[in-house]
């Protein structure tokens, strides 16, 4: 890491959800950085907040009856002045962070069948967004705009498709067009959610490599979140692993490949199979993940975790982050050196703050 | 690969064609060829791993060989007991017998439970329909199942929603299991689950697969998961097998550049950047094929006669199969170099 301020800091951030059967903190203490031209991936099973964290960061959040509860999302747009925009602290519907929505920072979806409207052509709706974006621009203009941004991400005669309706598009045509969407207006950050889960392999690898492609044109930072690790490894700079609503490691991305210290990253390795390398058996991790409502108190891994180590994991409050070594941090007692049974792993023994 | 005298399933010719209708008389103007004329045998006690992508055909192929739908040609085997059962000829009630031995696991755990039943009624359900035992046999059988796939017996009182998505796939495999099948087409049983839900699920397969002996057609289009669960690997482009062969063939010594592509684009967690075979446009329309092999139009080493001439399924090496013009000549990059 160098000297210069992140593109985007989240300190301690936390979205809870107030609902009928009770609160939902589906995003309870997050905190990571992206700097400018860098990935990061995000990656977790299904109900570790890691989309609502996106969300919150666009300020999306549906309220009520989400709210950000509490916490920073500070945006720099220049990594040396220290000037940041906190976002959490906007108006979620006013002028600032509409312009910094699809602006500053824009977001693809997973789903590419639901993310353009059935009845306006695609070119029709990307020239929209650049219209809200670029006023300065003309019908001719953006419609040239449009145009190029199609034939950037490899749409074959895109001087013809841009008039093609969303149905006449496969699906990773679609995602090809929504990542056209989302860059025309050349943001700092873009935000991936999940952006080739639907798409078969031979289509996933053609829009990892249009994503990659971009990022070294555009020098653009990328949060990428998926559920897939592979993914994730070859996309990342670094890596911050999410399960119920917190960070439970976060590193370089060959830092946590080769030595995961979480417990749950660690399962989450071990159960993935892989394409090549040694078959080794699948360790599955036990139990599956608590529903939102019977979310263990202290360390949310507890009722899983093969290390649990009674009187310790469970107490109350939550489990402090350890730098196990620089620039590689832990959410878990077996990191803390003045707790019995802690520090399990004698290499590393660089001292933490 | 243990009774090498005659496979279990025997698939000749199989073709699936769905018309394609048109118009207020609802002519016919075409043919979906979601299965175009495969030829596959699988073995006894092995797992014939299905690999391909969205729309080649494979969860047809599954489909049409337990009969949930009709063929459009060609014909399937069940070699069981000394017996050769043809299973396009059987009437309604032979049929019903002899399905009992071949059964599903779906994708989807969150449709594929009737939710109005309990679990108890879910999985005794193909024991009523093929009127095996009575009410309490049934139900014995059901909590023993319930015990081997890792619930616990007052699950059965319960309904599906209060399950887990990795809960639900357990009781679909504890139904399939209910009467006492030997061959079962898994069509992606882990699709929809979380990682670490998956490695349970694949492990569970695994285990009542040498529990009891076992044959299995696993579709997925995770090479990963395919990799740790098949004996041997079909590879399937628009409507046809265009590669067969043992597990690590296939992988370390692919022989169709379709294998070779699908292998090359899988993400792999390491951190060099490799050369990616990247295929260009998206798969043919199953409605409207190309002239010659189906993959020419996306191949990097076509020639001219793969635009004119279909290529056929032939045994080019003991036990590896492929459908490639080119297969002598080319050599094909697998993952483990």
């Amino acid at each position: 890491m160098s000297n210069h301020l992140p593109l985007l800091e989240i300190k301690n951030l936390k979205t809870y959800f107030e609902l009928d059967s009770g609160t939902v903190r589906a995003v309870d203490g997050v905190s990571f950085s992206i700097s400018h031209g860098e990935t990061l991936g995000v990656i977790g099973e299904s109900g570790c907040g890691k989309s609502v964290t996106a969300h919150s960061i666009l300020r999306l959040i549906p309220s009520p009856p989400g709210r950000i509860v509490d916490g920073e999302i500070l945006f720099r747009r220049d990594k040396q002045k220290d000037d940041a925009l906190d976002l959490a602290k906007l108006h979620p519907k006013k002028e600032q962070i509409r312009h910094i929505r699809g602006n500053d920072i824009s977001m693809i979806f997973q789903e590419p069948m639901t993310s353009f409207g059935p009845l306006h052509t695609i070119g029709n709706q990307i020239m929209e967004a650049i219209e809200m974006h670029q006023t300065e621009l003309s019908k001719e203009q953006r419609r040239k705009r449009t145009v190029e941004l199609l034939e950037m991400v490899g749409i074959p005669n895109a001087e013809q498709r841009v008039n093609a309706y969303p149905h006449e598009f496969s699906g990773g045509m679609r995602q090809r067009a929504m990542i056209a969407m989302a860059l025309s207006c050349s943001p700092y950050l873009l935000i991936a959610d999940e952006p080739t889960t639907s798409l078969d392999v031979t289509i996933e690898a053609q829009i990892l490599e249009l994503l990659q492609d971009l990022q070294d044109q555009q020098s653009m930072s990328i949060m990428l979140i998926t559920h897939n690790l592979a993914v994730v490894s070859e996309m990342s700079d670094y890596i911050s692993v999410m399960y119920l609503g917190k960070v439970a490691e976060f590193a370089e991305t060959d830092r946590i490949l080769d030595n995961p210290l979480h417990p749950y990253t660690k399962g989450l390795w071990r159960s993935i199979p892989q394409i090549e390398g040694e078959i080794t058996p699948l360790v599955p991790i036990k139990g599956s993940v608590p529903g939102p409502h019977d979310i263990p108190t202290g360390c949310v891994f507890a009722s899983r975790c093969e290390q649990f180590m009674e009187g310790i994991c469970d107490r109350p409050q939550a489990v402090p982050n350890y730098e196990v070594e620089p620039g590689h941090f832990v959410a878990c007692y077996l990191y803390d050196e003045d707790v019995e049974g802690g520090r399990v792993d004698e290499q590393s023994t660089t001292a933490s703050d | 690969m243990s009774n090498q005298q005659q496979p279990l399933i025997e698939i000749n010719n199989l073709k699936q064609f769905f018309p394609v209708q048109q118009g207020f008389l609802r002519k016919v103007v075409g043919y979906v060829k979601a299965v175009n004329d495969v030829n596959l045998n699988i073995w006894s006690n092995e797992t014939l791993g299905m690999v391909g992508e969205s729309g080649c055909g494979k969860s047809t192929l599954g489909r049409t060989i337990l009969r949930l739908i009709e063929p459009t040609d060609g014909k399937v085997y069940f070699n069981y007991d000394d017996e050769r059962y043809d299973i396009f000829a059987m009437h309604r009630k032979q049929m019903r017998a002899i399905r009992a031995n071949m059964q599903m696991v779906f994708q989807d755990p969150f449709s594929s439970l009737n939710e109005r039943m309990t679990v108890l009624d879910n999985i005794i359900e193909p024991l009523v329909v093929n009127q095996i035992g009575n009410r309490r046999e049934r139900e014995s059988r059901a909590e023993s199942l319930l015990l081997q796939v890792g619930l616990r017996k007052e699950h059965l009182r319960r309904y599906p929603h209060s399950f887990s998505g990795g809960q639900r796939q357990r009781i679909g495999v504890a139904r399939a299991l209910s009467v006492s099948p030997k061959f079962i087409v898994a069509d992606e049983p882990v699709f929809a689950l979380d990682v670490s839900i998956q490695a349970q699920i694949l492990n569970l397969l695994t285990q009542l697969q040498d529990d009891y002996d076992l044959t299995f057609l696993f579709i997925s289009h995770d090479l990963g998961v395919i990799r740790y669960v098949a004996d041997r690997i079909a590879v399937m482009y628009v409507g046809k097998v265009v590669e067969l062969a043992s597990r690590d063939k296939v992988l370390e010594n692919p022989l169709h550049p379709y294998t070779e592509a699908l292998l090359s684009a899988v993400p792999r967690v390491t951190r060099d950047r490799r050369s990616r075979i990247v295929l260009k446009g998206s798969p043919p329309d199953p409605s409207d094929l190309p002239d010659g092999c189906v993959f020419h139009t996306r191949c990097q080493y076509a020639e001219d006669v793969c635009r004119t001439k279909v290529p056929e399924l032939r045994e080019l090496e003991t036990g590896h199969e492929v459908s490639c013009h080119l297969a002598e000549s080319l050599s094909l990059r697998g993952v483990l170099d």
